[in-house]
This record gives C-alpha cells, structure tokens and sequence, in this order.
C-alpha cells in the first residue's frame, strides 16, 4: 500500500512468517470436548487446544491473570502513541506526516481492540484506566524511553514493533478467544508498521551522512531496550519464577521470553546487515553449531530500573496520559448528560 | 504562479495546517475513540493537502508537494486565519471544525462541477469526507451545547473565540474572481449564505448563541498571516529543511 | 458507572454485500448515533465494511456456554461476567 523498493517479498517480521495465518485456520475446528465438571471441562479445552470464550467457567487466577495481561498490553498501545506521536508535527515530508498519523491511528485502534477483549472477563475500560493513572496496571516498559530525533521512529518500527510482533504472534493463538481473536486483527495491522520502521531507516542508511548518522545513533540507542522487551531471562540469577510456567499451561504464553528473543535476534541482524547498520554489541556472532546468533549480556540493572519507575520517561508518559484523560473529563460527562436528556426527550414524546 | 495554481495552494494551504492541527490531538483526546476520529479526519485533510499541493506544483515549473509544503516560507502560504489557530481545548476544536467543515462542504459540493479535472475529481472525494467531518462537528456540538453547564459554557467562549476567523472564509480576491470566472473554482462569497444556515440551524439546536464579532481576521490569502503561522511552520518544516535535498 | 463512563457497544460488520453481519468487536459511546461513527472509524479504517450495526452490550442476550440441558436460561443472562470487583496484585510485570 505505501509502496518500498528495498526488497524483497522475504518476510520482514513473526506476523509475515506464516504464524497469524495458521492462528486463523485453527479458528475453523469443531468444538469437539466432552461435558465434565466445570475445572475438568476448562483443562479438557485447554488440553485439546480449543479457545475458552467469555461465558465459559474459568479458575478466578486465570482471569485475574489474562485481565492484567490484557489491560497492560491494551495501555502499551495507548501510552505507545505518545514517543511516535511526538514527531508527527515534524515528519520531514508529507508522505511520512500521513503514515505516521495513521500508525497513531491504528495504535488507538489496537487499544481499543484490547479494552475490549479485557472488558469480556468483566472489567470495564474506567476501572483499567484508573489503574493505570494510578500506577497499578504497567505497560510496556520500552515506552519510557524518548524519541530523540526523526530516525527514532524508524527504529521504533524496526525494532519495537518487530519485537512486538514476535510476542504478539503465539498470542494469536492464545487459549482466550477475545485475546486470540483481537491479536489477529492486531498483527495484521502491526506488520504494515514494522514495514514502514524498516523503510524509513533503508533510506536514512542510503542518504547523506548525517542521515546515516541518524540512523546509526537511534539503532544504538533502541537495540538493547528491545531486546528487554522481551522480559526477564527464563533461567538464571536473573530469572524471575514460576508466572512463565502457569502461563504456559493455562495456553496464555506460548514461548519462553528466551525462545522468543533468540528468534527475533536471529530475524533482525541479518536485517541490520541489510541496512547497513552497526548493532551495539560487539559479542554478535553467528554461532554455527547452534544456528543462531551469539549475543551479548543484557544489563538487567537497567532494565529493573526503568520497569519499577526510573526510566528517562516514566513520569513523562504517564503524566501525559493522565493529563488528557483530566483534560476531557467534561467532554465525556457532557456526552453522557446530552444522551440522558435525549433519552428523556424520546420518553416524553412517546 | 496561474490563478489556478494560487487557488490550489490556498486550499491546499487550509487543509495542511488544519491536518497538522488536527494531528496534535494524537494522544491527547478525551476518549480513545476521538483520537481515531479526530486522526482519521486529519488524514483525509491531509490527502486532499497532497493532491492539491501536487497540483499547484505541477502547474507553476514542477515542483513537488515537499517543495510546497517544507521549503516556502510564511508570507508565502495562502491559508486563512482560521486553520492556523491553535488547537486549543476539545471546545475550541469542535468550533473550529464546525466552522471550516461546513465551509469545506459548501465549497467542494460545488467544486465536483470544476473544469480542471484534478479539482474536480478530487471534489468528488472529498465530500464525502467532509460530509462526516461536519456530521462529527455538529454531533458535538449539540452534546457539548445541550450537554452540562459547563461544557455549554465553554462551547459557546470557543464559539466566541473563533467565530471572527469565519467571514475571511467568503472574502472574495483577484484568484479566486478569476478562477470562478474560468468554472474551475468558485466564488468564496457564494458560499456564506448555505453556511450561515447550516450554522443558525446547529447552534440553536444546540442552545448556543450565534457569535457576533466585532473584528474579523483577513490577509491569510495574501500572506498577512496570523503570528501562529510562524510557530507553527518552524515546527513542521525544521528537520527538512536542516537536511537540504535529502530524501525520506 | 462514574459521570464519565460511556456505555459498551458490540459492533457488527457486514464485510461485503450478500454476507452476514459478524461480530467485530466493542467500544465506548455515549449514545448510538455517535457509536455508529466511532465503530465506522475503528472497524471499517480500511475500507473492510458496507454495513455496521451497533448494540448496547447490556440488550445483548446470550445463551449458556455449554449446549446441555439448560440450554435455554429462564434468567435470560447477559453476555459477560459481571464478577465483584477483585483485587489486582501490585507486583512489577512486563509483557
């Protein structure tokens, strides 16, 4: 639809893979589990991999869980808006200007899409809202870190949304219909977005000098905080428990946080090699006897820090949002007011 | 530069800085569900900005929509007042709306009989845009009007507050005389009367009082802009112009 | 429901004609008609429907989740689990 002359037909990201259509083509088998007690029948769906729906009994704990999970992924697309949207009003050329605008657009929409995936486990969009203003729903943690200049949003799109991606493919396959079905539409929509990341820094890379500067400036700056994306190591000083397995059994995450970096480090740098671009690590090494590229240690210190509050952006984002939530608190009850009055109105009439 | 690439630059011109307007409601709305309309109706101004921009090159020595847009300076845009103002709050915003979409409508409805084809077709396009953009306007309008006291308060100061920027948008000038005399544009002022009525009609539905200014702005299509212009543009056209010639 | 709430709509889409409506999904609107505009804004921003309808989520009736024998509930239930409000644990998670 934009249009790129880089490559290739070569997929660029998870979603490209072939993984959201099989996700898809899954949607189409019967319903073929046997009535039980209601614990017995949620394991037999599970077990046969069939999709739990909002109606269906479920164990409180995976409720809670998917709800969390749900509404922070849904306040990462929202508070997402913000380090890109900042460039909008300076996009160096009307073509950027547009696509930029739109991906803001279609973030929106992926929120949305999410609160109302969250909404069927019976929470409401207001009480998500609240925890997140008051700092007791997260979001994703690559947020806080800023935008510096115009190549950022190349590498946003590169390297955040391609690490989304990777993420967000399982999740198509998820054991929660709502959340399986709303990350279909999702990934859809997010490859487009990696592919217009890639396309910005393809010509940044081809441009003068201080173009590819700019680029090399903004890959060294994304590269690791993208790697974090992916959570806490599975093993190690620096692993984090048992969330990860009960998650795997409930059909809520599919691949370790291990698994799924490895395979967006392995997709990614012969991608970086393409565009001519240096990645900060000089323990980047294809490893022949494993198959995959070697990297280096990430600095969890780092990570930890921006996750529990002292990032560069935290209080930034989130101030942000609270902000214009506050600032349209009028506009909404005025809505409310008009509609009851009209209500009224139609009522009288009758 | 014709007649006819001045006029093209001019809505091209309203269409850019209200696109630009309309884009730094990004995460900033009071519900999800108005960013996606307030982004989707800034991206429909700013497709109709590309192909009237792209136009306008085309007929004055083949310069590009880039060209347009990031390398001219302030006194040579051709907007009104009225697109440069800031965004403000939601109120002010909806005002705005209301004012420039209704104008917008009036003006393309008749410019799907224009003679040059590219105005023309893109009219045909575009009404259909504007025609939601003016139904989201008034549809807020009516809610924020007959809504609380308090938003119907600040409805009618934005209301106040834009409405001297209205009358500019049905000032005639030597472009756009000549190109209503040649079927490819129309005349500003005979847009006012079908405005004006849609206008009366909203706001007493809504409980508002039609303004009554006492001043009006004028000068946008001569390059007498407003000093928001100048802010404005240093933003928008900053990184392309610190890279001379590159290429995005 | 706060001042600020919006109610919860379900939206349908037809993709094209000669096809049935199917479920796209939810949002937030005050009243229907502005929830036939925000849901053409959300759902159909690529062009993907000739036909949207929109529903209150509250007048939306749905059946027990397992065919069996109560198949029809006299008590009429409603779509979603309203459970009581639960506590969401405060420990620090990524995605």
């Amino acid at each position: 639809m934009y249009g790129n002359d880089h490559s290739s037909d070569a997929p660029l990201n998870a979603a490209e893979a072939g993984g959201v259509d099989e996700a898809m083509a899954h949607v189409d088998r019967r319903d073929s589990v046997d009535s039980g007690d209601e614990q017995e029948r949620f394991d037999a769906l599970l077990a046969a991999d069939q999709r739990i729906e909002p109606r269906d009994w479920m164990p409180d704990d995976y409720r809670k869980t998917l709800v969390r999970q749900i509404a922070q992924h849904a306040h990462s697309e929202i508070i997402g808006m913000q380090p890109e949207g900042n460039w909008i009003t300076r996009a160096p050329s009307l073509r950027r200007k547009a696509i930029l605008m739109a991906k803001s657009q279609d973030e929106a929409g992926h929120g949305l899409y999410l609160y109302s995936a969250a909404e069927t486990l019976g929470t409401s969009r207001g009480e998500m809202l609240d925890l997140l203003h008051a700092g007791k729903q997260k979001y994703s943690s690559i947020f806080n870190y800023p935008t510096l200049t115009w190549a950022d949003v190349g590498a946003i799109g590169w390297l955040v949304d391609g690490a989304a991606i990777m993420n967000q493919v399982p999740l198509c396959r998820c054991s929660y219909g709502p959340y399986a079905r709303a990350m279909i539409r999702v990934c859809k929509e997010e490859s487009f977005h990696q592919r217009q990341g890639f396309e910005i820094l393809w010509n940044l890379a081809r441009g003068t000098d201080a173009q590819r500067e700019m680029a090399q400036d903004a890959a060294n700056r994304w590269w690791w905080p993208s790697l974090m994306m992916f959570g806490p190591p599975d093993t190690g000083e620096a692993a984090q428990g048992t969330h990860t397995e009960l998650s795997m059994a409930w059909g809520i995450k599919r691949f370790s946080n291990d698994d799924l970096r490895q395979k967006f480090v392995d997709m990614t740098v012969p991608q970086a090699q393409k565009l001519g671009l240096d990645l900060p690590d000089d323990d980047l090494a294809w490893d022949d006897e494993r198959g995959h590229w070697n990297f280096g240690e990430i600095d969890w210190d780092e990570f930890w820090q921006v996750v529990k509050g002292d990032g560069p952006c935290n209080a930034q984002r989130l101030e942000h949002r609270r902000t214009a939530h506050s600032e349209g608190a009028w506009v909404r009850e005025a809505a409310n007011a008009y509609a009851a009055k009209q209500s009224q109105r139609a009522e009288s009439a009758a | 530069m014709n007649a006819t690439a001045r006029y093209c630059l001019g809505l091209g011109d309203d269409a850019l800085v209200l696109a630009h307007r309309l884009g730094e409601w990004l995460s900033r709305a009071p519900q999800i569900e108005e960013d996606m309309a307030l982004g989707n109706i800034g991206l429909d101004l700013l497709g109709q900005a590309r192909t009237l921009l792209t136009h306008a090159g085309e007929l004055s020595g083949g310069r590009s929509e880039d060209d347009l847009a990031y390398l001219r300076d302030e006194r040579e845009f051709r907007c009104v007042h009225l697109v440069q103002l800031p965004r403000g709050d939601f109120g002010d915003t909806v005002a705005r709306q209301l004012v420039f979409s209704t104008y917008q409508l009036a003006l393309y409805s008749r410019l799907v009989e224009s003679t040059d084809p590219v105005i023309s077709a893109l009219a045909s396009k575009a009404v259909k845009e504007v025609t939601y953009h003016r139904d989201h306007a008034v549809q807020w309008t009516l809610r924020l009007g007959d809504g609380t006291a308090e938003s119907h308060r600040r409805m009618q100061a934005s209301l106040d507050a834009v409405w001297p920027y209205a009358d500019e948008l049905f000032t005639d000038d030597d472009v756009s005389v000549a190109v209503a005399a040649d079927g490819v544009g129309v005349l500003p002022s005979s847009l006012r009367g079908e405005c004006e009525q849609v206008w009366a009609d909203v706001l007493t539905r809504a409980t508002l009082e039609l303004p009554e200014p006492r001043s009006h702005a004028r000068g946008g299509r001569d390059g007498r802009h407003s000093e928001h212009l100048g802010y404005l543009l240093a933003e928008m056209q900053h990184i392309a112009r610190s890279h001379p010639g590159a290429t995005w | 429901m706060n001042a600020g709430e919006w109610p919860l709509w379900e939206v349908f889409v037809r993709g094209k004609r000669g096809l049935n409506h199917t479920h796209a999904g939810s949002l937030h609107a005050p009243d229907a008609t502005m929830a036939l505009r925000n849901a053409r804004d959300v759902y159909t921003r690529r062009g993907e429907g000739v036909s949207i309808w929109v529903v209150p989520a509250s007048s939306i009736t749905a059946s027990s989740p397992d065919e069996r024998d109560s198949f029809f509930d006299p008590a009429a239930d409603k779509v979603y689990r309203h459970p009581t409000f639960y506590d969401v644990p405060e420990d620090v998670e990524y995605l």
